[in-house]
């Protein structure tokens, strides 16, 4: 069984239109390098030079933020959902 | 119709994009900012057409991002700016001025963000507007949309004030309540504008103009100063926006010569205690915005992942100004001291805001020789759950309708009020 992820529309000329893509991993940061591995360009999008998520990028576990939990290294469960949203303001 | 926009850039990579529904960048998620050409806006605007405008945000309408000769307009803006002795006198400050923005039509300075991003929408195409809101931005879409025709769906946390509540649900749109915090149902909002392309999310997808109403308020308080500019602005810091259009506003007003330079005003930013994500990394020293889970009865102000919070840290330290937390207690103190020196009652972020002021003028951050304005941006009826049990919050006695039961309640009151006198706390 595999893991999930939401693509938000900005990245999903990158999918074929896909708002969701099935992937292997177990961690968060092997889950999105499986989706660039699956559909190449998307690390660029999401990663600085540093290799760390861009700071605009949010990343949702279970709908948790990572941030929250442990990053790039929280693990990853088969039948999860990640989802990748832009940040947005509030009010 | 004629707008000076040029086009919309993202504020990391300045990749240029069209003026469109688009808010982040598609390359790096950044935030898209309007980009106008400011030479040609020079050439249009004075104090005169200014002054020869309506007595609303629309005066200002070369500076915003769309225009359009019947705007979506419940007539928010050229809100008081109120000058502010008694607080001033407490506070051992000089000239304090506070721009009351409970005043706008909603009780919000909301108002002046949907009336912009509505009026742009409609002129996208869009027929339904939508927003994840911490209340107030709900009235003021519900609001706008009923007076635009437009339909609207909103989305709050479940644990909202009751007014605020009420003061959405009674435009006769869809108010979704979501089990879940601010940052929750932001997310929520988020996706949805992946799914529901039709809609204009305010403060999603058409954020790129919504949050362009926020710099008049930097126009009005500089034209009512008669065409000056404080030294000295108190802003509240929920997601970051207001405060760092605040700064772009009064940076706009030098640049298109209705004030002879830009000028330099010091930006300070208020945060409640249990939501303090961006005046921690402040005092701190640090670049790092940490997310929060909040926890503050400033519901308004309570975003834990703000996304304007590098921004707004860094128009603080470049302007040379400030920033403190308050706590609960602080801030509804803050609220009666606003309402017994000057008449004006504020909500719990207006209280956030007048307790940061009172830090940082005992601190000496803001000093007694600095013209000062202090931004109360939403009204007290909103939340006055949150001063339930606290002093001023009920009557000072029920009495029998008797001339007896009346004199013996004064008594009381005055013995209380000379003893308050005698110690004074």
């Amino acid at each position: 069984m595999s893991v999930t992820v939401r693509i938000p529309t900005q990245l999903r000329t990158l999918t074929g239109g896909a708002g969701e893509v099935e992937v292997e991993g177990s961690s968060v940061g092997e889950v999105l390098k499986a989706v660039d591995a699956a559909h190449p360009g998307l690390a660029d999008r999401l990663f600085d030079e540093a290799g760390n998520l861009r700071r605009f990028v949010n990343v949702f576990l279970a709908d948790e933020d990572v941030r929250f939990l442990d990053g790039l290294a929280t693990p990853v469960t088969p039948g999860q959902t990640l989802s990748i949203v832009p940040a947005v303001a509030g009010g | 119709m004629v707008d000076f926009v040029t086009g919309l850039r993202c504020r990391e990579c300045q990749r240029a994009f069209p003026a469109e529904a688009l808010h982040v960048c598609d390359y790096c998620f950044g935030p898209l900012e309007v980009a106008y050409d400011y030479e040609r806006i020079a050439a249009s605007i004075s104090r005169e057409s200014i002054a020869a405008g309506p007595r609303s945000i629309w005066r200002y309408r070369d500076l915003l991002p769309v225009d359009d000769a019947t705007p979506v307009d419940l007539g928010a803006g050229f809100t008081p700016l109120v000058r502010a002795d008694r607080l001033a006198a407490e506070l051992g400050l000089g000239e304090l001025w506070i721009k009351d923005d409970t005043a706008n039509p909603t009780g919000s300075f909301k108002d002046r963000v949907v009336s912009v991003a509505l009026t742009k929408a409609r002129q996208l195409g869009f027929k339904v507007a939508a927003c994840a809101s911490t209340g107030n931005l709900a009235n003021s879409v519900a609001a706008h949309a009923a007076r635009a025709g437009m339909d609207s769906v909103v989305l709050i946390p479940h644990d909202l004030e009751t007014a605020k509540v009420t003061m959405t649900a009674v435009y006769g749109g869809t108010v979704i309540a979501v089990e879940g915090n601010y940052d929750d149902v932001n997310r929520l909002c988020a996706e949805l504008t992946s799914e529901r392309p039709s809609w204009a999310f305010v403060n999603v997808n058409v954020r790129t103009y919504y949050a362009e109403g926020s710099k008049t308020l930097a126009f009005e308080i500089a034209e009512q100063l008669g065409w000056q500019a404080p030294d000295h602005v108190v802003v509240p810091i929920g997601s970051g926006s207001q405060l760092t259009k605040v700064a772009k506003g009064f940076a706009e007003l030098g640049r298109v010569g209705l004030l002879p330079e830009e000028p330099a005003v010091r930006v300070s930013g208020a945060q409640a205690e249990g939501c303090s994500p961006v005046a921690t990394a402040f005092l701190e020293g640090s670049d790092a915005i940490r997310p929060v889970k909040p926890k503050t009865i400033a519901k308004s102000l309570a975003i834990g992942n703000p996304a304007d919070g590098w921004y707004a840290l860094d128009v603080v330290r470049r302007s040379g100004g400030s920033c403190a937390t308050v706590n609960d207690a602080e801030i509804i103190d803050a609220i009666g001291l606003l309402a017994r020196t000057e008449g004006i009652f504020a909500e719990t972020a207006g209280g956030v805001t007048i307790a940061t002021l009172c830090k940082l003028a005992a601190s000496g951050a803001i000093r007694p020789d600095e013209r000062v304005v202090a931004l109360v941006t939403g009204h007290g009826l909103k939340t006055v759950e949150a001063l339930a049990g606290a002093p001023g919050s009920t009557p000072t006695a029920t009495i029998a309708p008797t001339l007896d039961a009346f004199d013996a309640a004064l008594d009381d009151h005055q013995t209380g009020t000379q003893k308050n006198e005698e110690n004074p706390r």
